[in-house]
């Protein structure tokens, strides 16, 4: 186990965390996977991965998780949502019918449009990047492993950092605050998922946004 | 027209784990020990390697039980997509594991034996780590039938069929290998691959026949989602980046590997 710094995730009871957490400990950090709301409530650093859909997470994050979450939010916590823990941050998603998201986030869950293979699986480019810590060092076009079929698509420009397209363009990246999310897995994304990972718990953990680095081949993206 | 997507076709090098040891032979026969999994996929990692697929050929003839410790040493130091096949029969075999860093698990005998595990495998853990691995043969009157154990045994089964029904059942990935081709190094089946891409909506990975780059270029043409190469780069005659710039320069983006 690492002696470093705390980060907490959430088990929302779907989806291997394991690989998240190793992630983690790679980077010099000490993880916890916890479903306890008071571990939960006292967290600073927290992570809210998820895979498959949307409801079966947001139903277990029903009640005692989620006003744990939300207060740790209100005393200072900094929150990375993953996949579909990214989908859940925002108001709704119509993946069963409508279901309410945690609303941390502006903006709506849909199916990715017809036409294009689903679901996106596999590496996939980063367009539109915003000038924010979380994406420091990372150049445009850079490729992340994404695995969904749903995306965040009526998100406010104001809170989207990045866009990637398949089938449309869709919010990959998304930030308000102290409220973080990603649609792809930074735990499977190699070098370039560690850095936004390793930016997320700097920016949380109180430290200034890491230097750019030198960019040693751009990600190809059409 | 089909609609945008940067979607960036796969390079994914395949490695023969046994006894967990990479070994490499022709149709698991004259096995020789290459090294430690976690090293050598390493080495792909920083070649570029898309995704990694770990085949463990020591599982199903003598029916054991895969041992874990190699998935897990590999997922401490490889963040790119990994994927193990070979020996899972039961729910529980998959769960293990992914328990232990694998993030895809490959089926293929037990699902022909039981076609439900393919939905209780999608259904427990999602379709996305749910790849169904089709061995496929040529048969003298036309078509593909699905073959198992190295291709030694036929099934009675239509290879396209089958993909479609495992599709329904809940696979979300097919890696589709032409027991024809494997080990020739003459190129992949691209009549196979194609029947099969068009038959299903999701991505086919293509196995089986890869010699030089060209032949990877041909199977991206055919439709395949990415395309999966064992002799070609464990025998050091090119490394991962070299095909991908390659293929890029034949029209294929590709991920270019982010260093710090």
């Amino acid at each position: 186990m690492s002696n470093g710094p705390q980060v907490t995730i959430v088990d929302a009871g779907v989806g291997n965390l394991g690989n998240l957490a190793r992630a983690v400990r790679h980077l010099g950090w000490g993880p916890t996977v916890t479903d306890a709301p008071p571990a939960i409530a006292a967290a600073r650093i927290l992570l809210l991965p998820g895979v498959g859909a949307f409801r079966p997470p947001r139903e277990r994050l029903r009640g005692a998780m989620e006003e744990a979450l939300r207060q740790a939010l209100d005393d200072g916590a900094y929150l990375l949502g993953i996949c579909v823990g990214f989908q859940l941050l925002f108001e709704r998603s119509d993946e069963f019918g409508d279901t309410d998201g945690l609303g941390l986030l502006p903006g709506e869950v849909r199916r990715l449009p017809a036409g294009v293979s689903l679901p996106h699986i596999g590496w996939n480019g980063l367009h539109d990047l915003a000038e924010h810590p979380l994406l420091a060092g990372l150049p445009e076009g850079v490729a992340m492993y994404f695995v969904h079929s749903f995306a965040a698509l009526d998100v406010p420009p104001e809170v989207v950092l990045a866009r990637a397209t398949h089938g449309a363009a869709f919010c990959a990246v998304a930030g308000s605050g102290r409220v973080l999310g990603t649609q792809f897995h930074p735990e499977k994304s190699g070098g370039a998922g560690l850095r936004l990972l390793r930016n997320f718990l700097h920016l949380a953990g109180g430290g200034a946004p890491l230097p750019a680095t030198r960019r040693r081949g751009e990600a190809a993206c059409s | 027209m089909s609609p945008p997507s940067g979607l960036l076709r796969r390079i994914i090098p395949c490695l023969d784990v046994k006894d967990g040891r990479v070994v490499k032979g022709v149709r698991f026969r004259n096995l020789r020990d290459q090294g430690d999994p976690a090293e050598i996929a390493r080495r792909y990692d920083r070649q570029g390697a898309d995704e990694l697929v770990f085949l463990d050929v020591g599982a199903a003839p003598e029916r054991r039980d895969t041992a874990l410790d190699w998935v897990r040493r590999t997922a401490e130091q490889v963040f790119i997509p990994l994927a193990v096949g070979g020996g899972v029969r039961r729910v529980e075999d998959a769960d293990r594991l992914l328990r232990a860093g694998a993030d895809k698990v490959g089926v293929n005998t037990a699902a022909l034996d039981d076609p439900p595990l393919i939905d209780a495998i999608a259904r427990r853990f999602g379709s996305q780590c749910m790849v169904l691995s089709v061995d496929a043969k040529r048969r003298p009157d036309g078509g593909w039938e699905v073959v198992t154990h190295g291709g030694r045994r036929p099934r009675g089964r239509d290879a396209v069929a089958w993909v479609r029904e495992g599709v329904e059942r809940g696979a979300g990935e097919i890696l589709l290998t032409s027991i024809d081709a494997d080990g020739t190094r003459a190129g992949y089946d691209l009549e196979l691959l194609r029947a099969v891409v068009a038959a299903v909506g999701v991505p086919v990975i293509a196995s089986g026949g890869a010699g030089e780059p060209a032949h990877l270029a041909a199977a991206l043409e055919a439709g395949a989602a990415a395309v999966l190469a064992a002799s070609i780069f464990h025998q050091g005659t090119y490394d991962v980046q070299q095909v991908k710039d390659y293929l890029e320069a034949r029209g294929f983006p590709m991920r270019r590997p982010f260093h710090e």
